[in-house]
């Protein structure tokens, strides 16, 4: 486990830095920024001392702390999927009204 | 009376010509909506003086080329817009016989439809496999009760087509016209009409395509 708590790590620090990096630059907003950092001190917390699960499992009836990891990452993954649909959708949306416009400025006419 | 006819078409230099020549000889407004093919089909259109062409330039497929259309003729002060279909699988002269309940006064919306009185020489397999389960479908999610479930013939008033926005832009237009249709309380009239098949045309793929487009609206919006 040693091993890859340290690249696990070295990971997140990496990536908390580009965070830091982009809110500074106000690439992203403030709950954002929150969100994301609640979230990677989450896993670094879950990597380092993963008996906390197990305690929060426990609380929600489910038997190992590693199941649950795994059930609140599947339901995260699949609405993220979700959300990428329905925004991917959108901008299908948008390219059709664009096109559209587009022919009908362009009509060709007697 | 403005009518307009909006064709769309994707990849049709093989059928369309047959289809304007036929059209032509008709008193209505033609529109035909290239949905980018990459053959030459706009070019054939391009040289038929009395036929408007309008080019989309990305393929945004059947459902965003007849709104294209529907939203050209609306601005050109259709006051009845017919769709039809770019390969030839339609008759020109049912036309006619499509938009008379509507010139008549008595409906808003008129569906071709290949189950009633005229024979249409329907694959077995279409027949007692894909329809009935299309129509099971439109039946269920969506409170169409028409004979035919994907009938690309149809007929409708100004106020009808500036009603109904085709957001699908898929094969999936069909049951959402229709549904549309339904939903609103139009007065809706069903005509039998003639098909012509030819070795192509939509698959069962196509349908589970339509399937999963409808079932995706429906959570998406």
């Amino acid at each position: 486990m040693m091993y890859l708590q340290i690249v696990v790590t070295i990971f997140i620090v990496f990536i908390l830095l580009k965070l830091f990096l982009q809110k500074q630059k106000n690439r992203i907003s403030l709950l954002a920024f929150l969100i994301w950092l609640l979230l990677w001190l989450a896993v670094l917390t879950v990597f380092w001392l993963p008996d906390t699960t197990s305690y929060l499992a426990a609380w929600l009836g489910i038997g190992r702390g590693a199941d649950l990891v795994v059930y609140v990452s599947i339901l995260v993954i699949f609405y993220m999927i979700f959300r990428v649909f329905v925004r991917l959708n959108k901008i299908e949306e948008e390219i059709t009204k664009v096109v559209r416009e587009d022919a009908i400025k362009n009509v060709k006419e007697e | 009376m403005n009518i307009f006819v909006v064709i769309p078409a994707y990849n049709e230099e093989e059928r369309i010509r047959q289809v304007l020549d036929d059209l032509s000889l008709l008193p209505y407004k033609i529109v035909v909506v290239d949905d980018a093919s990459v053959d030459k089909t706009s070019e054939i259109v391009a040289t038929y003086p009395n036929v408007v062409l309008l080019r989309h330039r990305l393929n945004r497929d059947q459902g965003a080329a007849l709104q294209t259309g529907n939203q050209y003729a609306l601005a050109r002060g259709a006051d009845l817009i017919v769709h039809f279909d770019a390969d030839g699988q339609f008759l020109s002269k049912e036309i006619e016989e499509v938009i008379q309940p509507i010139l008549e006064g008595n409906y808003d919306i008129v569906f071709g439809s290949r189950f009633l009185e005229k024979k249409s020489d329907i694959p077995a397999f279409k027949k007692k496999i894909i329809f009935p389960l299309a129509k099971l479908v439109n039946r269920v999610f969506l409170g169409i009760k028409t004979s035919d479930p994907q009938s690309g013939f149809r007929a409708m008033t100004r106020e009808v087509a500036e009603r109904i926005q085709i957001e699908q832009d898929g094969k999936a237009h069909c049951s959402e016209i229709m549904a549309k249709a339904f939903e609103y309380k139009l007065k809706i009239k069903e005509v039998p009409i003639t098909v012509i098949y030819h070795e192509f045309g939509q698959s069962m793929g196509h349908g589970f395509k339509i399937l999963k487009d409808i079932l995706f609206s429906k959570i998406s919006k």
